[in-house]
């Protein structure tokens, strides 16, 4: 059973190779219900891996299966091969099983659009790539995925290429991530250079020996690790391309920029964690990281007026938790919070396109109010996924983020006081978002007709029967968007049950792969039920400070969303400057002073030079034959003179 | 004669020579048979250089199927060709690429003599992969300057005069250096050796019969040579000029097979006749490389017009071959090799998209482009893979070359592989950034009725699409017959200097 593991990326890249080749001719839907199949086919294969891998002993289940020998050069050698283990097939799972709903949704949300097809080309290829990422059997594998999705992530976020912010933000996702690549890529010749190997399993493999490795060693991989993780999930300074991202059609937010590409970072750390436990220093880096980049992202998310960008700051601010979990050792917390946060921000996303979708593009949230008994389904599962983010118990959110607190206490008290603020504000902007989108009174009706107020007018005289359906009237979405949201609400709900206190199914299961580098908790639980009730009040807090301001106060909220939030403290902003600024003149001072002027000037001044130096010597060379023959004899002289001097006779 | 009992060397040279005489000797008003003789040919060469491929014995490190036939006895000059590892791909993406750029691109005029001088230049590239004669390559080396001279200068755009005397001038400044070389070489080996012989193999495998000074002189004197041809910085401004007004087929065979006469030179030459100089100037010519990558990149981030950005991309690219060669490794000699490979196919595609581009739009200025992939959206697909293979996205042949390179010269360059890392940011930057120029964007009124890529076109890319799959998934078969030549280069170098290759790199059994 365990062999079927080849079929789980082999599926979608076989999606990807039909639509390549037919894609056109299958059209609308054909085209995406082919991708779903793949993805889901994916989805089942996995399941089977898994059955095969369960019915293994608990402490040798890491198998590798090779399918061909990819980069043979001397004593380096690279296979294309998968590695199944606990923590591959946790990924594989919860990778294609929400991939499929996504896959399942965009078929709804896709539809009428003119390359309908080549969406889900992506999206095949994508889901192929990130398969790849997580089933590698070592690092470079590992990367080709890594890689792979990134250009994905490239294609899909400017696949409304027309509109140029779109393309903008496709090649800053891309850019940017490159710059963590080079992190990850200088990280892979270290590792060779003196492990001699990028294979993971195995006696001589990544794993076994990394612990061994000097400490300066092991931390410059890990910190060279973690800086391509960073750009992969968006952790400080390297996030600026994840809210731009949001440019994609909303799916791939759901499906890349929220539940599988960006937590690759998350992965990788996971993967590696013989190597992290052998540099110390490094998970310390990790940790701060993560809380800081939490806290951050929190604080810009309270101010953002679109949809996506709200949730984009929350995916930011999530996976701090998860780094926050990786830094004190808290691994499975971090994977845990990586399924439950896959279940609830997949929801939200898709729940956000969903509304997107019924308003007709309408993106900002101060046009929109009241949506709950217009689109019931997409309200109650997006309520779901609001009480699952902001942890309230017994949904999903509250067990994982949990357990990431009480091991961030146990470790180190500021970093918990970081998470449970950054608690307080996640609470507070989830509601603010439900609060502005589903309650309140109607905006987006007076929104519309304020913008559009001569259509307004003059639509009904036209068509008054279809008034009801004209375009500013919000309406619930077809099945193929609304099923995956209930399904995921039911995951948000319940995920929970993967890894409950007491019980630890997902701990059991993951425990082989993390053996004793898994941080033990060491508090009673007394103190555990009181760090939960502390985080408790403030997401309580944050729940009813976002109450009184945007569904009591009867005054405008903007004094609560300060401008410099919204711009996310400028850091982008700055960034942005310096790159179009001095960066750009230096480009341009080196490309056109000192390229062109100065070398190719020097070359040019060179052959000025000498043809100057020619023409003035052409001056003797006169054609006269008398010129000449007075210059031999003159010459003639001159030899004889020097050599009767030489030789004395004089 | 060779096992073969043909000679497939010679052959190899001597029909795209035949071909162009052929072309010569065909009436001017019948194009269509000039056409025909000037494809067959390269069809032919094409088919020789598969056969190559074919017959070469993977596991030798040596020189295959050698032909030596004494040319200018009295001086020990003989047409001596000979092929291994490094020179076989080089040989078989010349032979594959010719064909492509000739049925790809029909010259705007005059397609006789066109056809003529590119048959004469093939002849001169293949040539200089398979001499073993250093008098022979010497010849090879000056000849293939006259016809891209004259196809620059008679078939090119814009500035194409200036470019092509520039190109030619630049050139042979270098060369006249390493004919001093060559020549101070020979008469050398004759002193200590009391043998007058331009025996390529003979002359490096008698180290130690030329003083160590004298053999770094000497080496200056190829490299210089070689470094303009590559173009190392600060020797590269003849290449922005010269690719950019070219024909499109001479931008192809210029970046595709050209620039790898400088890169090959210092594999064939540098290293293997003056190991220990090679291992003394490397960090020399590695710290020129690494600029040219980091200079290339940015100075093509800001170019104005497309054409000329690809060109420098060029100087980036070929950076990396030479951090991989003097890098004295396994990887980083055979990523050096596949490198060379695999920018051909890249940039070689890259040179015939933009080619395609400015017979629809008249311009290569980007400004003037915009929203292209709206309009053509094959064109734009096929651009894109090649743009990914171009930054070196694994999966795509660019990235096995790269990889390999910063891979096999972290060990022993340490510092200097770091920085280059930063050149693959900086390769995303500019493509991505012209990418999103040209092709995204909505497609203004001038845009906007952008006819897509017709059947001709598709055909010719598909190769080149399918080596760029093909080399990225599966490098191995390519990997394989290009180590043991270079593992035997390394161990020339290390019996010659004091250099020894790390053992974490090495190949093992070696040690």
């Amino acid at each position: 059973m365990l062999s079927a593991v080849w079929l789980i990326p082999a599926l979608p890249l076989a999606g990807f190779l039909i639509l390549l080749a037919a894609g056109r001719k299958l059209g609308e839907p054909a085209a995406g219900w082919l991708a779903t199949a793949m993805v889901t086919g994916s989805f089942v294969a996995g399941l089977v891996t898994f059955a095969g891998l369960l019915g293994e002993d608990e402490h040798h289940r890491q198998f590798v299966f090779t399918v061909f020998e990819w980069l043979p050069s001397g004593s380096f050698s690279v296979d294309v091969g998968f590695l199944v283990d606990p923590l591959s097939m946790a990924m594989v799972l919860f990778v294609t099983g929400v991939g499929a709903l996504i896959h399942l949704y965009s078929i709804g949300y896709m539809h009428g659009d003119p390359r309908f097809h080549t969406f889900f080309l992506y999206l095949n290829l994508f889901a192929f790539s990130m398969l790849m990422l997580v089933l590698g059997d070592n690092l470079l594998i590992t990367f080709l995925g890594w890689e792979g999705v990134g250009a994905c992530s490239y294609l899909l976020v400017s696949f409304w290429f027309e509109r140029n912010s779109a393309a903008v933000a496709g090649k800053k996702a891309f850019v940017t991530n490159r710059v963590g690549d080079w992190g990850f890529m200088v990280a892979i010749f270290l590792t060779f250079a003196s492990l001699g190997t990028l294979t993971y399993a195995g006696e001589e493999g990544f794993l076994e020996n990394a612990g061994a490795l000097p400490e300066a060693t092991a931390l410059g991989i890990a910190l060279l690790l973690f800086v391509g993780a960073a750009g992969k999930s968006a952790q400080l300074p390297l996030y600026v391309w994840l809210p731009d991202a949001m440019e994609g059609p909303t799916p791939v937010s759901a499906l890349i920029h929220a539940a599988t590409m960006v937590t690759a970072g998350v992965y990788l750390m996971a993967r590696v964690n013989p190597l992290l436990d052998a540099a110390p220093a490094a998970l310390t880096v990790i940790s701060v990281m993560g809380a800081a980049t939490a806290l951050f992202a929190a604080t810009c998310a309270v101010a953002q007026r679109d949809i996506k960008k709200v949730l984009a700051y929350s995916t930011v601010s999530q996976l701090g938790y998860m780094f926050l979990a990786i830094g004190v050792g808290a691994y499975v917390a971090a994977i845990f919070h990586m399924i439950t946060h896959a279940f609830f921000k997949a929801l939200l996303f898709l729940g956000a396109g969903s509304v997107i979708h019924g308003l007709h593009d309408e993106q900002d949230m101060r046009r929109m109010g009241g949506l709950r008994k217009l689109m019931p389904i997409t309200a109650g599962t997006f309520i779901v996924g609001w009480l699952a983010i902001a942890g309230i118990p017994p949904f999903s959110g509250f067990w994982s983020k949990d357990e990431i607190l009480a091991a961030a206490w146990d470790s180190n008290r500021l970093l918990w006081l970081v998470g449970v603020i950054t608690a307080l504000l996640t609470a507070y902007y989830m509601s603010r978002q439900v609060f502005l989108v589903f309650f309140g009174p109607p905006r987006w009706q007076e929104a519309h007709a304020g913008a559009t107020s001569e259509e307004a007018l003059a639509e009904p005289e036209h068509e008054p029967a279809a008034a009801q359906a004209a375009p500013a009237t919000p309406h619930e979405s077809p099945p193929t968007m609304t099923v995956p949201l209930v399904v995921l609400a039911v995951l948000a709900a319940g995920g929970g049950l993967l890894n409950l206190p007491g019980v630890l199914t997902l701990e059991h299961f993951l425990e082989p792969v993390f053996e004793d580098r898994l941080h033990e908790l060491d508090i009673p639980a007394g103190i555990l039920l009181s760090l939960a009730a502390v985080t408790g009040v403030g997401v309580v807090i944050g729940i009813l400070a976002a109450r009184a301001i945007y569904l009591r106060s009867t005054q405008p909220a903007d004094r609560f969303e300060p401008e410099l939030l919204r711009r996310a403290w400028g850091f982008d902003q700055a960034l942005a400057g310096f790159f179009g600024g001095p960066g750009r003149a230096f480009a341009n001072f080196t490309s056109r002073v000192l390229d062109g002027r100065g070398i190719d000037g020097a070359v040019n001044g060179i052959a000025t030079l000498v043809r100057g130096g020619g023409s003035r010597l052409r001056l003797t060379q006169t054609g006269y034959v008398r010129n000449y023959a007075l210059f031999m004899g003159g010459g003639a002289v001159l030899l004889l003179a020097f050599f009767l001097l030489r030789t004395g006779v004089a | 004669m060779n096992d073969l009992g043909f000679p497939l060397l010679t052959a190899l040279i001597v029909v795209p020579v035949l071909g162009a005489l052929a072309v010569a000797l065909v009436p001017r008003s019948n194009a269509a048979l000039v056409r025909g003789v000037g494809v067959a040919t390269t069809l032919v060469v094409a088919a020789l250089s598969v056969w190559l491929l074919v017959v070469f014995d993977g596991n030798d490190a040596g020189f295959q199927l050698g032909e030596k036939y004494t040319w200018i006895a009295d001086f020990g000059i003989a047409w001596n060709l000979g092929v291994d590892g490094i020179s076989l791909f080089l040989v078989v993406l010349t032979g594959l690429l010719y064909p492509i750029a000739v049925i790809g691109v029909r010259p705007h005029h005059d397609p006789k003599p066109y056809l003529a001088w590119l048959l004469l230049l093939e002849a001169g590239c293949i040539g200089v992969f398979l001499s073993l004669d250093l008098f022979l390559f010497f010849v090879m080396f000056e000849i293939v300057l006259v016809p891209m001279y004259f196809l620059i200068g008679g078939w090119g755009y814009g500035d194409r005069v200036y470019a092509a005397l520039k190109f030619f001038l630049f050139t042979m400044a270098g060369s006249a250096f390493m004919l001093v070389g060559i020549v101070a070489l020979a008469f050398l080996h004759q002193q200590a050796t009391g043998e007058l012989t331009f025996d390529l193999v003979t002359i490096a495998e008698a180290q130690g019969s030329i003083a160590q000074t004298t053999a770094r002189w000497l080496f200056l004197g190829f490299a210089v040579a070689f470094a303009v041809k590559v173009p190392l910085f600060p020797l590269h401004t003849w290449l922005p000029d010269a690719h950019t007004q070219a024909p499109t087929a001479g931008s192809v065979i210029l970046a595709g097979v050209m620039l790898k006469l400088g890169t090959y030179g210092f594999l064939r030459f540098g290293l293997y006749l003056f190991p220990e100089a090679a291992a003394y100037f490397a960090p020399f010519l590695v710290t020129l490389g690494v600029i040219g990558i980091i200079y290339g990149a940015v100075v093509a981030a800001m170019q104005r017009d497309l054409k000329r950005l690809v060109a420098y991309s060029s100087v980036a690219h070929l950076g990396f071959i030479v951090l991989g060669t003097f890098a004295f490794t396994t990887q980083g000699l055979q990523g050096g090799v596949i490198q060379m490979v695999n920018h051909g196919i890249s940039t070689g595609a890259l040179f015939l998209l933009v080619g395609m581009i400015y017979e629809r739009r008249h311009t290569r200025e980007i400004a003037e482009l915009k929203g292209l992939q709206k309009a053509a959206p094959v064109l734009a697909g096929v651009f894109t893979v090649v743009m990914l293979s171009s930054i070196g996205l694994p999966g795509l042949n660019g990235f096995v070359g790269e990889f390999l390179i910063l891979l096999g010269s972290f060990p022993t360059r340490r510092w200097w592989a770091v920085v280059a890392t930063v050149g693959v940011i900086l390769a995303a930057v500019y493509l991505l950034w012209a990418y999103q120029r040209v092709f995204h964007g909505a497609p203004d009124e001038a845009n906007a009725g952008t006819p897509d890529m017709d059947r001709r076109e598709r055909l010719i890319m598909a190769p080149l699409l399918a080596a760029i799959v093909f080399l990225g998934v599966y490098p191995k078969p390519v990997l394989e017959r290009i180590e043991p030549a270079v593992d035997r280069l390394i161990a020339h170098v290390e019996a010659s200097s004091d250099f020894s290759q790390p053992e974490v790199a090495a190949t093992e059994g070696e040690r």
